[in-house]
């Protein structure tokens, strides 16, 4: 079993932007593209690390991260947030309801692939 | 020689004869067939309590001793009737119109209706009386030791006659007095007792002078011959003294409670004023006619050493004629037992209304309003207070042990009641006499008053002779009867004259110096002014039209339901039939404490005053009142007006701080929208311009797909800056537009053909032509863009396997009505309200846009003068677009 990422988002093209670049880095990408039943996906697919946008429809990225620090088994779950909304009251909303990496939009592809290592990296190491 | 019990029974069918008189009166007055009850006659009659024992037998002593002196006594009130006739009549009107029980009352009334005052007043009275109660009963023993036994004067101490009078006296006034509370407190069968009493001493006392002048000098001339003759002709006049005595006489005549009862309290029709003022001092002269001679011939047949008080008696009784002495003894009794009655039923009244019934209010505060039980506890009040005053006279006249010169008692007495003059008179004529003036003058003159004159006067050691001859302390210009150094003064013109100096500069001081209440000016107006404001004489008899009036005002004040809620109670508490209670005194006082609540005292006074008392109150007093009650009422409603402008400034500022809170949200969230908007197709350009830079591997069918989607972002995010702009522009009112007739289906036809160019139209579009051949005036590219929206999100969401949008138009009102209903599922009813909000997108999913369109659209329908609406309750997405038409139907 390789690497596992879960990455939800409801913008197809960057969807197929990060799919490509963490495939190539040896990622097994699966993806999703609605908030409403996010949980249930994650809880199923059991990824190794989630890539979470924040605007998706049904329910937001920072309920999501909410519920997901409050479930057993997906609290340590390594998140990465992903936003467009450039505000700067996201990013404590985000730190507050316990992100792991709070990035905004647009983004280089090295930072992104950059951070999904280093994360994984933390949560090899604990 | 009479026997004491001849004597005894003389005098209780006599009273008995009175209690006849009385009650029949009464009863007459009652059946309300009484004219002759309420005849001038019997008015003036009743005045006559001013001779009581002291001018029936004092005024013979008093000629015996100083002279013609005597007349002074007689002049004051013959001067006031005479001159100042009118000044009565206005005391009269005030009394009655103000329904004053009592001189004490009219003070208080005067003043504010303060009780301070009627308290001062009574106190004075009583103090003042009570010597000259127990005068009466000296009088009496006097005159019945004269008859039965012809011992010295003085020794004779049977008391028990007195006691026994003083409890018939009480007794009689008691039942007369207090049989019952008129309103108007008016006495008729104490009023024709005293009158028949009048009758009797007048009767008496001429014919003792027609026996003396007639029987025994043998003729008027004979008689003046023997004046002449004496030292009491001899015309010595004591200017200081006389003028003194006239003052005092005159001021007792107005102020004596007893006087007040029969002048004002009694009095039935003012106009009886008119008769008396030259009845009375007709009276007057008779009953002093025969003083002079009396004295003279006295003087010469009695032995030396008589007291001249009882020629009267003495003189008859010396020549046999004991029926003669007899008719003179129920003379003096007469005038000793109507002036009791009389003045216990006055101090009674200012008793228990000033004294004993303030008290008990107060510590019965709830239940007070119970009127049944008000109206026994003051009957009660009185009878007690008369049982009261009667022994007060009694143990007096036993403390006192009798022996004093009569006249002297009745002087001081005068003296004292003097004292309420300036507060009266100054009452009555100046609007600018105040409460505090009143107090002040009272206070002062009854001080000075007890210093100078009661308390040396008395003697039985209530002053210390060491005062009297070196002063209090030492001080010598304090000395009672040589105040400030001034000596040699007759004691009561020395008294008079700093006690009513004082009296009134201290009235006079404090009147200016204080300021009245508005109670006390409307008060003041009301006694000053009485003549402009009363038509007449009139009761304070109320109808039901009046508590129509004051039901209509009191709903003005207090409100409709309260005011019903009042009167209701009050109507019921009355236990009458209908819905509005009587105007009684008790249910007007009721009301103008509830009015005052609302209004303040004096307004709720002048207001019942001007319902129930006529046009008791000028404009001119209401404007005084206003006047005041204005500035207190400019600056509260300065405060109110400060307060209002705060608390509005208040608001405006919440308001303003939560608008621009809502708006720095609503900022916040257009921001984060138009970021979100602008980044994400900017994320994919960078995302994919970056794979293509770094991955030369890449096949050419992924450079082609990946640089499609730079290619197709970078368009969007064109398309969101173009619509941005366009919103932009519209919001602001900047658009230029280009308003042209045309007709609608060439407008649809256009925006049909662009929004299903180059998509894979599978939307079907339904029209019927017939009806679009219709000429509207609007900017036709503009209208074109918003049906290009309207068509695009159909079918874009219309989410029907074989989707269809139906196109209708009709003419409704003069308005084009173009709907857009598509067979989809339509917007969900929850946010149907937000279509036209700005980003809205039912799906992101499928949405190419950033959710400007419909609020673009609406815009450009507002400046165009139509509207767009989503239709709820249509079988799937449903616009409405409403628009003006161009005049008229296009021919077809």
């Amino acid at each position: 079993m390789g690497r596992h990422v879960l990455l939800i988002e409801d913008e197809a093209n960057i969807t197929e932007a990060i799919r490509f670049l963490l495939t190539r880095e040896g990622w097994t990408v699966d993806t999703h593209a609605d908030g409403r039943d996010a949980i249930e996906v994650i809880r199923a697919a059991k990824p190794d690390l989630v890539i979470l946008d924040v605007m998706l429809p049904g329910k937001s990225g920072m309920d999501i991260l909410r519920e997901l620090r409050d479930s057993d088994g997906l609290r340590d779950l390594p998140v990465l947030m992903l936003t467009a909304r450039g505000q700067s009251r996201d990013r404590e909303m985000a730190e507050k309801a316990g992100v792991n990496r709070f990035m905004t939009k647009p983004f280089s592809n090295a930072e992104v692939v950059t951070a999904v290592r280093d994360l994984y990296a933390q949560a090899s190491r604990t | 020689m009479a026997t004491l019990n001849l004597m005894v029974l003389v005098c209780l069918a006599y009273v008995a004869l009175l209690f006849i008189v009385a009650f029949a009166a009464d009863r007459l007055a009652a059946t309300g067939r009484s004219t002759w009850l309420r005849s001038p006659l019997v008015y003036t009659l009743s005045l006559s309590i001013y001779c009581t024992a002291w001018t029936f037998y004092g005024a013979v002593g008093y000629a015996a001793r100083s002279g013609l002196e005597y007349v002074t006594i007689y002049l004051g009130p013959t001067l006031v009737m005479v001159g100042w006739w009118w000044g009565l009549r206005k005391l009269v009107r005030v009394g009655r119109s103000q329904r004053v029980t009592s001189i004490a009352d009219l003070i208080s009334s005067r003043y504010g209706k303060s009780n301070l005052l009627a308290i001062c007043v009574t106190v004075l009275a009583v103090v003042g009386i009570t010597p000259y109660i127990a005068l009466q009963l000296q009088s009496i023993t006097l005159s019945f030791s004269i008859f039965f036994e012809e011992a010295p004067v003085g020794a004779y101490s049977d008391a028990s006659v007195v006691f026994w009078v003083a409890a018939g006296l009480a007794v009689f006034a008691i039942l007369f007095g207090t049989r019952n509370l008129d309103a108007n407190e008016r006495h008729h069968g104490v009023v024709t007792a005293i009158a028949l009493e009048a009758v009797v001493k007048l009767i008496a006392l001429l014919a003792v002078g027609i026996f003396v002048v007639w029987g025994l000098s043998g003729g008027v001339s004979e008689t003046m011959a023997r004046i002449d003759a004496s030292p009491i002709g001899e015309w010595k006049v004591n200017g200081s003294r006389w003028a003194t005595i006239t003052f005092l006489a005159v001021a007792a005549f107005v102020c004596l409670p007893r006087m007040f009862q029969v002048m004002v309290v009694e009095n039935d029709d003012e106009r009886h004023l008119r008769t008396a003022a030259w009845a009375f001092p007709t009276y007057l002269l008779l009953i002093s006619l025969f003083v002079v001679p009396i004295a003279v011939v006295g003087l010469e047949v009695m032995p030396e050493g008589s007291n001249p008080d009882m020629f009267v008696l003495t003189v008859p009784l010396s020549q046999g004629r004991e029926t003669l002495a007899m008719l003179s003894f129920l003379g003096g009794f007469s005038s000793a037992t109507s002036m009791v009655i009389v003045a216990a039923m006055a101090l009674s009244t200012m008793v228990s209304n000033h004294l004993v019934m303030p008290i008990w209010l107060s510590s019965q505060s709830d239940r007070a309003s119970v009127s049944g039980d008000v109206r026994h506890v003051i009957l009660l009040a009185r009878r007690v207070s008369i049982a009261v005053i009667m022994a007060l006279g009694y143990f007096y006249f036993r403390l006192s042990g009798g022996g004093a010169a009569l006249a002297s008692i009745g002087l001081i007495s005068f003296a004292g009641i003097a004292q309420i003059l300036p507060a009266l008179v100054g009452g009555l004529f100046w609007r600018g006499a105040t409460r505090s003036g009143a107090l002040a003058g009272l206070t002062v003159g009854f001080a000075l008053w007890l210093y100078t004159l009661l308390l040396p006067g008395l003697g039985g050691g209530l002053m210390p002779d060491w005062v009297l001859s070196d002063g209090p302390f030492g001080i010598g210009w304090l000395r009672p009867q040589a105040l400030f150094g001034i000596q040699g003064l007759d004691p009561i013109v020395h008294a008079v004259m700093w006690s009513m100096l004082l009296n009134t500069a201290a009235f006079c001081a404090a009147s200016l110096l204080s300021f009245p209440s508005p109670l006390e000016r409307l008060q003041g107006a009301q006694f000053v002014n009485v003549f402009d404001h009363s038509a007449g004489p009139r009761g304070w008899t109320g109808s039901v039209a009046q508590s129509e009036d004051l039901m209509i005002m009191s709903q003005r004040i207090l409100g409709a339901r309260e005011a019903q809620d009042l009167f209701q109670s009050e109507a019921a508490l009355q236990g009458g039939r209908g819905h509005l209670p009587e105007p009684t005194p008790l249910f007007l006082e009721r009301l103008e404490r509830e009015l005052s609540g609302s209004v303040g005292a004096a307004a709720a006074h002048a207001m019942i005053g001007q319902i129930v008392g006529g046009s008791s109150v000028s404009v001119e007093d209401l404007l005084a009142v206003a006047d005041e009650s204005a500035q207190l009422m400019e600056y509260s409603s300065q405060l109110e007006v400060k307060s209002g402008e705060l608390a509005r400034t208040a608001k405006q500022l919440r308001e303003a701080n939560e608008k621009l809170t809502q708006i720095s949200l609503q900022k916040d969230a257009f921001l984060g929208q138009i970021s979100h908007e602008l980044r994400t197709p900017m994320t994919s350009i960078r995302a994919f311009s970056e794979i293509l830079r770094d991955n030369d591997g890449l096949n050419t069918q992924d450079k082609v797909r990946y640089a499609t989607i730079i290619h197709d972002e970078a368009l969007r995010l064109t398309r969101l800056l173009d619509d941005l702009l366009d919103l932009s522009v519209l919001e602001n009112g900047q658009v230029s537009l280009n308003m042209r007739d045309g007709i609608l289906a060439e407008v649809l036809d256009r925006a049909v053909a662009s929004a299903l160019a180059g998509a894979e139209a599978s939307l079907a579009v339904r029209r019927r032509r017939i009806s679009e051949t219709v000429q509207v005036r609007s900017d036709l590219d503009r209208l074109a863009q918003v049906f290009i929206n309207l068509i695009a999100n159909a079918q874009k969401y219309c989410d029907a396997p074989n989707p269809e949008l139906t196109i209708s138009v009709h003419d409704v009102g003069g308005q084009a009505v173009v709907d857009f209903i598509d067979n989809g599922s339509g917007i969900p009813a929850e946010v149907q309200s937000t279509v036209f909000e700005k980003f809205f997108r039912v799906n992101a999913e499928k949405a190419g846009g950033a959710g400007l369109g419909l609020a673009i659209s609406r815009e450009i329908m507002l400046r165009l003068g139509g509207d767009i609406v989503y239709l709820p309750g249509q079988s799937g997405g449903a616009f409405r677009v409403t628009l003006p038409l161009a005049g008229q139907m296009a021919a077809q």
